[in-house]
């Protein structure tokens, strides 16, 4: 835990604001830090539990190198947005709030995205891809997996 | 710098104006042109003038969406009086678009984008294609902060009345009287009273509010602070969904300007009225769009709704006196103080006045911002508008989110009112209009908002929080061609004590797009159950792919694309054993070969 995070425990009175920090900074909620937020701020580890299940831009789980939201909103889903995130899991071996074995690839399916005109989108570690099929998507994941290798050669 | 009073603040506007360039080009720069390589074109065109040496003569600017989101990247050449829209920009055209825009003596507008913009009345959206969210100055040059300058000269009551007179009603969804809502607020007595903005756009398949947010906050900003001062509110919140970081970047960066220059702060422009704002960034629950869970939210609280009365009017944020309005309210009222409410109150129909930005998604040919009068026809949008449908047949279209309903062909001629939608079922809701063809199976949809409600269903109530469950295990029992003819009654009769027995508008009207697709759709229902067929091919229990040999043209792609090696390329076959139904064949073959049974 680093010294903004729990600068910000202490002077921070709302929950759900603490626990946004958080999981911008770390990328999801650790149970220990959950602990901590518990003990510094009195409020019973099952409240901060609550709060930390309730609102869907929580995560209880570390994010992988490759963090791909798949959006899931109506104008996707008409065109075909289940049948990427079904691609996606088999490709990855990972699921929905679940990081695959080699921690490459986490896989999120989010409410809509509110990039509707050019659906099915996914977010891929920021960055908006729109228009996807199984295919396109495939050949992505390729071309990131690609430029990552050869970044790390160098 | 910062404006003092109304006097420096029309001398500041004078030279603004002077600073003008001759040519101004646009990109559009919100989170869908992005998506498609805006920032590339802007950096290209950028590079292009530097090389030229025309940063004199030429100002690039990188705006927010123009709402034709689905030919992004577009740019606007803003010359003089000439306009010219280039649709589907390249980074590589940047030479020739630089070249004709010092030559053009002609505007030119597309005429994809002129069908598109046709029967639009763009009043909130237009000033997106000018403004550049990151500069406060821009705003100011198109008339912004003015009507923040007249508001002040006036009694927060006269205010009131305008906005009451100009018959402007709640964009979130319900449609109350926003002068109505405002007037409640003012008469409270209290030493301390909250206006927020609800940006917590959280209806998948909607995102105007996203477009306002990004493209001209300003707006926003500058309706809120009049509505602050109308109402004797000295604190605002806004609340935005963190799915939308772009927005929230956007906004961050308009409220330190409106601090700077001074219209938030202490002392507004020397009227003795204080007012500071602030982002709440919503962590993600859709039910926090319902007035008094968002108020739970912004305390730290889960997201539950309260037992109204007391209304937020009465008792809201921390106990004290609340007004609650949506993005696209707030962004009415600066044009409404600025032209009147006779003005805005001529634009519209019946009850319903000035115009609504709706988000026509879907298998429509022109997707994008769509911004009518009230009393716009949903036949009008669609088709000429929309364009109409892109390959195939009308089937229905999905009005208000996962708490509007699904509106069928007899019924297009309706207008777009909030009355008469509802009288159909549906919803107007927050504007989403979401557009099926005869390929989206209407008991899958009903499946797919079921399954997102009762997800996002808080828990509170018990009939919105079990019901739901049940109304989707009987709604995936149909669909995998297991459901009996008694389903069909019991989803009414679930759906009907939902209604009655929940205590927010998203129990209440959750089991509204299973109730309409079983109004108008219930002969699909019929054939999942009794033939165990998908009519619209979707249901991967009911259906079976296959190749239908005269249009193969055998150039190997669904082969290559599928995971299980379920193509038998040679006997033009598709092994039954093998196939999972991904549809990935399907969505590769450009020949229409692969076909569902």
């Amino acid at each position: 835990m680093n010294k903004k995070i729990k600068g910000l425990i202490r002077e921070e009175k709302n929950l759900v604001k603490i626990l946004l920090e958080v999981q911008k900074e770390i990328g999801y909620l650790p149970k220990e830090i959950m602990e901590y937020i518990s003990k510094e701020k009195n409020i019973p580890l099952s409240k901060v539990y609550r709060i930390a299940t309730f609102y869907k831009a929580f995560s209880l789980t570390p994010k992988g190198k490759f963090h791909i939201k798949v959006c899931s909103g109506t104008a996707c889903h008409v065109r075909g947005s289940e049948n990427l995130l079904n691609f996606l899991c088999k490709y990855t071996g990972s699921e929905p709030g679940k990081i695959s074995k080699d921690g490459k690839y986490s896989i999120e399916k989010v409410n809509c995205l509110g990039v509707c005109a050019i659906g099915p989108v996914a977010v891929i570690n920021g960055k908006y891809y729109g228009k996807l099929n199984q295919l396109k998507l495939k050949k992505l994941l390729e071309k990131i997996e690609n430029e990552d290798k050869e970044r790390e050669r160098i | 710098m910062k404006i003092k009073n109304v006097k420096e603040f029309e001398e500041f506007k004078r030279n603004i104006a002077k600073r003008k360039k001759d040519i101004v080009i646009s990109v559009s720069s919100g989170t869908c042109g992005l998506a498609k390589g805006a920032e590339e074109v802007f950096e290209a065109l950028k590079k292009e003038i530097e090389i030229n040496g025309l940063e004199k003569k030429i100002e690039i600017k990188a705006t927010g969406c123009h709402g034709f989101c689905q030919y992004e990247p577009t740019v606007v050449i803003k010359k003089n009086d000439l306009e010219v829209i280039l649709i589907n920009v390249n980074e590589k055209d940047s030479k020739k678009i630089i070249e004709s825009a010092l030559r053009r003596k002609k505007s030119y507008t597309p005429k994809e984008i002129k069908e598109f913009v046709s029967k639009q009345k763009r009043i909130l959206l237009e000033n997106n294609k000018y403004v550049d969210p990151k500069n406060i100055e821009d705003y100011i040059a198109i008339g912004g902060y003015t009507s923040l300058s007249k508001a002040l000269n006036m009694e927060g009551k006269e205010i009131v009345e305008i906005v009451k007179k100009s018959g402007l009603r709640g964009r979130g969804g319900a449609g109350f009287p926003t002068g109505k809502k405002w007037d409640m607020c003012r008469n409270q007595k209290s030493d301390k009273k909250y206006i927020i903005c609800n940006a917590d756009e959280g209806d998948p398949g909607a995102y105007m509010n996203r477009a306002l947010l990004e493209g001209n906050p300003h707006l926003i900003i500058e309706g809120m602070i009049i509505g602050a001062y109308a109402i004797g509110a000295d604190e605002g919140i806004i609340y935005v969904r963190s799915e939308y970081p772009l927005a929230v970047k956007n906004l961050e960066i308009a409220i330190k300007q409106a601090e700077e220059y001074g219209f938030l702060g202490e002392n507004i422009l020397s009227s003795g009225f204080n007012f500071k704002l602030k982002i709440f960034e919503g962590a993600g629950a859709f039910v926090c769009g319902e007035e008094t869970a968002l108020i739970s939210s912004i305390e730290g609280f889960a997201g539950e709704p309260r037992l109204r009365p007391p209304y937020p009017a009465e008792k809201g944020l921390y106990g004290k006196p609340t007004n609650i309005n949506n993005v696209e309210t707030w962004a009415n009222v600066p044009f409404i103080i600025a032209y009147g409410w006779k003005w805005f109150s001529s634009i519209g129909t019946g009850k319903s006045k000035g115009t609504k930005i709706f988000s026509l998604v879907g298998k429509v040919k022109n997707t994008g911002l769509v911004e009518v009068p009230f009393g716009t026809t949903l036949r009008e949008v669609i088709y000429e508008i929309g364009g109409g449908i892109k390959d195939g047949k009308f089937k229905a279209v999905q009005i208000g989110g996962p708490s509007g309903g699904c509106i069928p062909e007899k019924s297009l001629d309706k207008k777009l009112d909030y009355e008469e939608i509802s009288e159909s079922g549906a919803i107007m809701g927050s504007g989403g209009l979401i557009v099926m063809d005869e390929k989206t199976c209407v008991v899958d949809v009903a499946k797919y908002f079921t399954n997102f409600l009762r997800y996002e269903s808080c828990g509170k109530c018990n009939s919105c929080r079990e019901g739901l469950n049940q109304m989707y295990a009987i709604l995936d029992r149909i669909t995998k061609g297991k459901g009996k003819l008694e389903d069909l009654t019991l989803l009414e009769e679930l759906g009907e004590y939902i209604k009655k027995a929940s205590l927010c508008g998203l129990g209440k009207t959750a089991p509204n797009p299973v109730l309409t697709t079983l109004k108008y759709f219930k002969n699909e229902y019929l054939a999942h159950i009794k033939e165990k067929k998908c009519p619209a091919g979707v249901c991967k229990e009911l259906i079976e792919y296959s190749i239908e040999k005269e249009k193969c043209v055998g150039c190997g792609k669904c082969n290559e694309v599928c995971s299980t090696g379920a193509i038998d390329l040679e006997n033009y076959k598709i092994e039954k054993e093998k196939c999972i139904k991904c549809g990935a064949c399907y969505e590769v073959c450009k020949k229409g070969a692969i076909t569902i049974k």
